[in-house]
Parts: C-alpha cells; structure tokens; sequence
C-alpha cells in the first residue's frame, strides 16, 4: 500500500511540472508534437528510476560533502546509455530531440530526486518513486505536447498513425503553439487552471 | 569576420537563449523579480559561459577526440562546468569581494543550469573553432541577460497591476515569456 502512495503522490500530488515546476527546459522544448513528448519522458523516467536505485544503493557510503557530485555523475552516466541507445536504435527521435538528450543532466527533477528521497530511503522505495515522478512528467508532457500539436497543426498524428484531423484547424493552424511563445502560453494557462482548481477545492 | 558578427547576433536574439531554445528557465523565472539581482545573475552567466565553453572547447578537442571517447562527453562537460564554477567563485573572493558578494549566491546555482552545459554541447555540435566558440558562448550570454533585464523590468511593474488571483506570480511571468518571445521571434527574419 505505501508502496501504491509512492507512485501515485509523484503523478498528482508532487506534480515535477505542474505542482513543484521543476525541469522546465525540456519541457517546453520537445512539447511541439507527441512522439517528442513520448520519448522525452521515458528516458528521462529511465534515468530517475536507475539513479534513483543506484544512489539509494549506495546512499551509506556516501560522504555527505560529496554526495552532489556523486549522484551528478552517475546520472551523467545513464543520460550516455539513453543518448548512446537513442542514437542507434531511433535515430529520428535522436535528432528530434537534439541537445535536449544530454540536458537530461541537469534537469532539476533528477537531481532533486537524488537529494530529497533516494538518499534517504531504501532501494524499492527510490525505485517506486522514480517511476511515480517519472510517470508524472510524462503525463505532464504529453497534456502539454497534445494541446500545442492539436492547435497548432490542426491534427493529431502518434508514431506515424494519424488519429484524427479537425475541419478548419488543419486548413488554417494556430500556428504559434508550435513556436516557442506558444510553449509559455500553454503552460501559464494549465498552471492558472490547476491553481484554480487548487482554490476551489480548499475553500 | 562577418561569419562571427552573424554568429553573436544569430546566439544572442534570434536563437535567444531562452526565449526560442528554453534554456536557463529556472534563474529565468526565480531571478527575475528585482533588477538588480537579475543584472548580477546575467554577469554570472556571461562569465561562466565565457569561461565553459573555452575549457570544454579545449577538452574535445585535445583530449576527447585525439582518444576516441567523444561518448564520455556528457561525464566531463559536466566535471569540467562544476569544477570551474567553484576555481571561478575563489578567483572572484580572492580578488574583488565587492563583486564576490553581489554574485556569491548566484554562482553555484549555476553549475546546474543548462544554459552553462547547453551552450558547450552547442558548440561542440556546430565544431565552432576556438574564437568562433567564444562569440558564440558571448553572444548567448548577452542574450540571457537582455532577456533576464528585461523580464525583471516588467515584473517589477506586474506586480503592482492587479491579475486574476489564479494567474498571479509564475502563471503571469509565463505570459509574459510568451509576449516576449513573440517579440523576440521578429528577429527570425534577419537570418
């Protein structure tokens, strides 16, 4: 059961984008279409689940002074196997997301994992919460990257598949939710919407 | 020479850095709600970008691609940045501590933002040579920070207007990015 919590508070209630906005880069960057939003979020969910386990693992050989430049490198390391794999298995997606792979390493919610929950709890937790935050993010990129993709072309096309095309959008797309401004204006929104919510609900 | 004007302009307003590439959103959002900090977070930044790029310019090329191990690139970047931030934090209490503490807070923040490793694994992806890698790290820097005062300019005024109580604080500031890289997204048309 307290396994369960772990996961679930990552997707709602500690939210990486929506509730703490945390790793706000890559987020906007690679929201323009779903596959990006797919692949960004399950190699940034595979990083934070292996180091996660990784630093847990090691979480009491640690010297405190020196455990910020630990956990960087062995998330460096994972972010090489994700580039290294995407580079030779999917090749389009690799270059899709361009810098953005690398970046992985300095995303805050990585390392703001690493810090806050795998290196005070055991392996299986750390293991569980990765996936959690993990899954949260994902989530948190493909509501982002659906609205900017359905506005801004008018269609919705998932790994080739075309799911479905609206009537007047697609003749004539709000264009700027593809470029970067329209990143910053979805998220403003969806972040008003959820404190909205949030203060309906507590009064 | 007209290549390297065109490079600093290309860094600093059309590719700005964070307003079209979204890099360096975190001090974005969380520095810019006084100018004064967000003039010194801007000098932090041109100055270890300056510095970055130059030393991680030199490890590719002399150590990184002479031994065919161009895949520990992301491992060392990001040794390199963190090592550097700390040399540069000494250097500057050594020698100017009027300036170490206007920017002493703001330098170790930066060894994880990803502008400092963005504009190093920029470069290297363009194969910039030395000099070009040093307008172009400038040129990002010089658009950070505009983009920083400016952003911090507008905040200052926002915050006496009166916005929906759910928009205000980070939802407002987003709104204003998005205003702003519109504005910035006129410059496309001078490549």
């Amino acid at each position: 059961m307290s396994l369960f919590k772990e996961f679930k508070k990552g997707i709602i209630d500690l939210n990486p984008t929506f509730v703490l906005v945390l790793g706000l880069c890559p987020t906007l960057a690679v929201s323009t279409s779903i596959d990006n939003a797919i692949g960004m979020g399950i190699s940034a969910t595979f990083v934070l689940v292996c180091s996660n386990a990784i630093i847990s693992a090691i979480r009491k050989f640690v010297p405190r002074m020196v455990r910020i430049p630990t956990f960087i490198v062995i998330i460096a390391t994972f972010v090489t196997i994700v580039q290294i794999t995407l580079q030779a298995y999917l090749p389009p997606l690799y270059e899709a997301l361009g810098i953005y792979v690398p970046l992985i390493v300095v995303n805050c919610i990585i390392l703001g994992r690493a810090e806050a929950f795998a290196s005070k709890n055991p392996v299986l937790n750390s293991i569980v919460d990765g996936i959690g935050i993990g899954t949260g993010f994902t989530f948190a990129l493909i509501l982002i990257s659906f609205l900017r993709e359905v506005l801004g072309t008018g269609r919705l096309v998932i790994f080739g598949h075309k799911i479905f095309e609206l009537p007047v959008l697609s003749k004539h797309p709000l264009l700027i939710f593809i470029l970067p401004p329209g990143a910053f204006l979805v998220i403003a929104l969806i972040l008003g919407l959820f404190r909205h919510t949030g203060m309906m609900r507590s009064e | 020479m007209n290549g390297l004007v065109s490079i600093f302009i290309t860094m600093a307003l059309i590719n700005n850095f964070i307003l079209s590439k979204f890099l360096g959103l975190c001090p974005f959002f969380g520095v810019s709600k006084r100018l004064g900090n967000a003039v010194s977070m801007g000098i932090a930044v041109i100055i270890v970008m300056f510095f970055a790029s130059i030393a991680t310019w030199a490890l590719y090329s002399y150590i990184l691609v002479p031994f065919h191990i161009e895949y520990m690139q992301i491992v060392l970047y990001i040794l390199v940045i963190a090592s550097l931030v700390q040399i540069i934090e000494m250097a500057i209490r050594r020698t100017n501590i009027a300036l170490y503490n206007a920017l002493g807070i703001y330098l170790p923040l930066i060894t994880t933002n990803c502008a400092v490793l963005g504009i190093a694994l920029i470069n290297t992806q363009e194969n910039y040579s030395l000099i070009e890698t040093m307008i172009s790290s400038l040129g990002a820097g010089a658009g950070f920070t505009l983009a920083l005062i400016i952003m911090s300019g507008i905040r200052e005024k926002l915050e006496l207007c009166k916005a929906p109580r759910s928009l205000r604080g980070l939802p407002i500031a987003f709104v204003t990015a998005a205003l702003l890289g519109l504005a910035f997204f006129a410059f496309g048309g001078m490549g």
